[in-house]
């Protein structure tokens, strides 16, 4: 593998197709597909539907559940802390309320939880990388709220729970609809940035599955301009935060209800013991387990931990059996490979063309389906394989100067451009190479309204939950669902907290969950949470000694 | 793994490059010192990880947006320092780099609901920056290009607006404070910039306040209420039959 300044020869023979057929293609573009021709697309091209990829969970609360295999590995694996290396008897953060997660959600119910009272000296925010790395930091394209006048969150709502293929917890789906605009309000109190027009609208876009132009975004740099804010705001409240101390397994007490968290020191290795009287799991996503093998744009530490520790610990999950892969992963160079190219590419006029330089599926349909249409072309050939054998097709960027002007693309996709040029590639002169990459995890631990999880004393909120998207998320509700039940999770948290007594704190839920292992006769080799993935060279590991 | 799904993915995942064999290219490259050869064409950040690095600090996003693996390299014979991210660069032959795990960089506490932006609002809660020096080793350290500088002469001048315009797509590495022979923490200076215009420069949107009325009196709630009761096959039919504005646009406009 070498480096090679922009496209090799072969790549630009293609390329020259789409530029001979760019005006007809503007001109001409696909229509979208029909709710059938949208089905049979998924189960013919979408990982979801594909044998082998999921299987049923043998162990626990939701036995009998189809997950996708890397999810069932890591829930049939054993506890990574086993219960007698720990003294519970010392506890060493003793607060009202324990937020698992640094990132979007965690931060937001921070400062909602203080709002509501909870004293800062109360509250502890464990993180496992810094304050703030997490996927919210990298979401580009933007948020949804309908505030238009040719809008209404009833046709939000439509959007979310059509999208979600009418799988989505209907009250969830209403509190994300209805709490958009009051979101977008505090983000102004803030000082979030967005993109205006002179009279101060929000420049809005349409996104993939949305019936109305009504994406908020701050040039492609959204998710970062948000959370830059929110971690300011929690900094200048000096709300406590404890860097690259994962929690790895919740704690409980004698009543069954959750209770704290052990937390990790990764520099030091040793153990915290975390008493809280209400516990938000603000843990986030899990594309660095590279689900069906896919590439990835989640951040290093995405690794499904709530998950496994709430499922120690006896809550449900809903709708693991999806995952989404976003349409317009990197294909080339092979450096960026699954790294992100935001949606609103396409939200601005962006269209998908195979190595002929046509186009072959309506630019913004759901995520899945135009994942699975690319996937399509890709497997029959239509695609373009790069010098590494990463397969993909066209995403023809040059069209949005042609469409709203000279300049367009720098002003509204700096981090994009500047992404390419480090490569040689000007994508206002020549398109990108595209493959689906993972992205979202749809589902996760189920809560209510209130952010309730099943277990007493546990509230989850963002990427980590499930229920709120179904089993297919829409562009641009993923930054504004961290926002609303982040919120949401740190005011109900907070009224909680006035009423919660904890009792005798115990671990036994893990021997429990050891036990039961044992009993459903699975044999683990590994533990979980896993913490961080493993992506240190073949070699390196095969010669590597565990002596000191 | 199944046939079908992963027909066409049988490389991606996180790259995990190949052991050197006798075709791939490789490049030596200096990790705080010690030589690996590692294969050319990776990020510095895989190529640690090649080398069998397992990263806990100087290790984020991996795609260009949290600034957590800041990098500083000098390649041999050269004088000049390179500053870029572990993530985003890709390794050159003899190069020697180190990544900062950590910026020590104190950031003012201030309440913003009670700022008043005023020309001369950042220079009293950062006084450091009149210190500069225009030296513009700032800008020559930013891994996005940005002319931080630039931005700080503006603070200096007071001009809210365009510090925040100009710094809008820092992230925060913290790589300027640390060359800044000033002291400035220019990244702590232009989010306060940023947060002043937002919240009080930008002329705000009168379409967001009057939907916050109507939510405010339940306007929706007995519309989204029956779209909840609704029938499944109905709110199919409804959703399969609603105009979708970008169609009818042809683009997704704005």
């Amino acid at each position: 593998m070498t480096v090679i300044e922009g496209y090799p020869d072969y790549m630009l023979k293609s390329i020259k197709l789409c530029e001979d057929k760019r005006e007809k293609n503007m001109a001409r573009p696909v229509k979208p597909m029909s709710m059938k021709a949208r089905e049979e697309m998924l189960k013919k091209y979408h990982p979801d539907y594909m044998e082998g990829t999921k299987r049923e969970l043998k162990v626990g609360k939701d036995k009998g559940m189809l997950l996708y295999n890397g999810i069932v590995d890591l829930l049939e694996s054993r506890t990574v802390i086993d219960s007698k290396d720990i003294d519970l008897s010392k506890i060493d953060y003793d607060v009202d309320l324990l937020i698992i997660g640094g990132g979007g959600a965690g931060t937001v119910a921070a400062l909602f939880a203080y709002e509501s009272g909870v004293p800062k000296d109360r509250i502890l925010i464990v993180t496992k990388l810094r304050h703030g790395d997490a996927n919210s930091m990298m979401a580009q394209g933007g948020i949804q709220a309908a505030d238009r006048q040719e809008d209404s969150p009833s046709l939000h709502y439509l959007d979310i729970y059509g999208g979600g293929h009418f799988t989505n917890k209907p009250e969830l789906a209403r509190a994300l609809a209805l709490d958009a605009p009051g979101i977008i309000n505090w983000h102004e109190q803030l000082g979030v940035m967005y993109d205006r027009h002179e009279d101060g609208e929000f420049q809005e876009l349409s996104g993939g599955g949305t019936c109305r132009n009504r994406m908020h975004s701050c040039k492609d740099y959204s998710g970062m301009e948000m959370m830059r804010n929110i971690r300011d705001q929690a900094r200048n409240l000096e709300i406590p935060v404890l860097e690259f101390c994962p929690v790895a397994e919740l704690i409980m007490d004698d009543k069954g209800q959750i209770a704290g968290g052990v937390a990790f020191n990764l520099e030091t290795f040793e153990y915290y013991v975390i008493r809280a009287k209400a516990t938000i799991l603000a843990t986030g996503g899990s594309g660095r387990l590279h689900l069906a093998n896919y590439p990835t744009t989640n951040h290093y530490g995405a690794t499904g931990d709530g998950l496994i520790m709430a499922y120690h610990a006896g809550a449900n999950l809903l709708d693991l059996d999806t995952i989404q892969i976003h349409p317009t992963g990197d294909a080339y160079p092979e450096p960026l490979v699954g790294i992100l190219s935001t949606e609103k590419i396409r939200g601005l006029g962006a269209i998908p063309l195979n190595n002929n330089g046509d186009p072959f599926v309506f630019p913004l349909e759901p995520r899945d389906v135009e994942s699975a249409a690319l996937i399509k072309e890709c497997k029959e050939d239509r695609g373009i394989v790069t010098p590494t054998g990463m397969p993909g097709v066209w995403l023809d960027t040059p069209m949005i100067e042609i469409i709203h002007g000279e300049g367009t693309i720098e002003a509204k996709l700096a981090g994009e451009v500047r992404k390419f040029k480090r490569f040689g590639i000007d994508m206002a002169k020549q398109p990108i190479l595209v493959y689906p990459t993972l992205h979202y995890q749809n589902g996760g631990v189920e809560i209510n309204e209130k952010t309730e999880t099943i277990l007493p004393g546990l509230f989850a909120a963002g990427e980590v939950t499930g229920g709120v998207h179904g089993k297919n998320r829409l562009m641009g509700n993923s930054l504004l669902d961290f926002n609303v039940f982040g919120r949401r999770a740190g005011i109900y948290a907070a009224k909680y907290i006035k009423k919660a007594k904890i009792g005798k704190l115990t671990l036994n839920h893990l021997d429990k969950f050891n036990k039961m292992l044992e009993q459903a006769n699975i044999k683990p080799k590994k533990s979980a949470p896993i913490i961080l993935p493993e992506y240190r060279g073949e070699m390196a590991i095969s010669r590597a000694l565990d002596i000191f | 793994m199944t046939k079908e799904g992963q027909v066409l993915i049988e490389k991606p995942k996180e790259s995990k490059a190949k052991n050197v064999g006798e075709k791939t290219e490789t490049v030596e490259v200096f990790i705080m010192g010690k030589s690996y050869k590692v294969p050319a064409g990776l990020t510095i950040m895989k190529a640690l990880e090649y080398a069998g690095y397992r990263y806990i600090r100087g290790c984020g996003c991996r795609a260009g947006f949290c600034g957590a693996c800041s990098t500083i390299y000098r390649k041999e014979d050269e004088q000049k320092l390179g500053f870029d991210l572990a993530c985003q660069k890709v390794v050159e032959d003899n190069m020697y780099l180190v990544q900062l795990p950590f910026v020590p960089a104190s950031k003012a506490e201030y309440d913003i609901d009670k700022i008043v932006p005023k020309d001369s609002t950042i220079m009293g809660i950062y006084p450091e920056i009149a210190r500069c020096v225009s030296c513009n080793t700032c800008t020559k350290s930013c891994p996005q290009d940005i002319e931080v500088m630039k931005y700080i002469q503006r603070a200096v001048r007071g001009d809210i607006s365009k510090c925040a315009e100009i710094s809008f797509d820092c992230i925060q590495c913290g790589l300027c404070a640390m060359r800044c022979p000033a002291d400035i923490k220019h990244y702590h200076v232009s989010q306060l910039a940023r947060r002043l215009r937002g919240k009080y420069l930008d002329t705000k949107s009168k379409n967001l306040a009057s939907r916050l009325k109507e939510i405010e009196n339940r306007k929706y709630d007995s519309e989204i209420e029956k779209l909840i009761k609704m029938d499944k096959n109905e709110i199919m039919d409804l959703y399969k039959n609603r105009k979708i504005e970008a169609e009818e646009e042809g683009e997704g406009g704005d």
